[in-house]
């Protein structure tokens, strides 16, 4: 791996950790409770993304299983959370 | 070995992409003032950050395994599938919660129908 791939890597895990670090306080300040699904929805795509470049990083394509894995447990989380807020009930 | 030096190019410029991408969706979702405007941010991660960041992935390992790997495309396909229905759940949420809440927020367009008996008020 060149020198200039390794520094990509690190800037850009580091630009996930500082968003994931906005979606962090988001979730945490979030005036009301459909902010905070927002957020745990957007801090679940930043992880699968991380995990796509990990896989880069560790040049392993196991990660990508995880990834997909993230996605799709994101969106059943984020949906069942939504279901819950409009209803009050997640499953009718 | 200047095929591989120009494949780590490109993967680095698609990754600095993303990664400046999902900094402005981030920075979108913490200071837009209101809800249905924060909606928007994520939207910015979900799709062309992930796009870039599996275009990166797919090159790199076509180039280290010298065949196409195009299996990274599933997590393309399940997100375009997956973010609009999370996005218009939540736009839902948001609207119910805000009305019940007494926003003053644009009527329903379905309102003519919801007031047919048989639905619930």
């Amino acid at each position: 791996m060149s020198p200039i791939l390794a520094v990509a890597i690190s800037v850009t895990l580091m630009l996930y950790a500082i968003a994931m670090v906005f979606g962090l306080m988001r979730l945490v300040r979030g005036p009301s409770a459909q902010d905070r699904v927002l957020a745990l929805d957007f801090m679940y795509v930043v992880g699968m993304l991380v995990m796509l470049v990990l896989a880069i990083r560790f040049e392993s394509s196991m990660y990508f299983e995880g990834a997909l894995l993230m996605v799709l447990f994101g969106f059943v989380g984020s949906v069942a959370m939504a279901k819950f807020l409009l209803r009050g009930e997640a499953i009718e | 070995m200047t095929a591989n030096l120009w494949a780590e190019v490109v993967i680095a410029a698609l990754l600095l992409l993303s990664g400046g991408l999902v900094l402005l969706a981030a920075m979108g979702l913490w200071r837009l003032p209101d809800f249905f405007a924060r909606m928007h941010a994520p939207a910015l991660a979900s799709t062309l950050a992930a796009w870039s960041v599996t275009l990166a992935f797919i090159v790199y390992f076509s180039v280290r395994e010298g065949s196409l790997a195009l299996h990274a495309w599933l997590i393309i396909i399940v997100l375009a599938i997956t973010a609009p229905v999370t996005a218009m759940v939540l736009a839902r949420v948001g609207l119910f919660r805000q009305r019940r809440a007494g926003v003053a927020l644009p009527p329903p367009l379905s309102s003519p129908l919801s007031r047919s008996p048989d639905r619930r008020p």
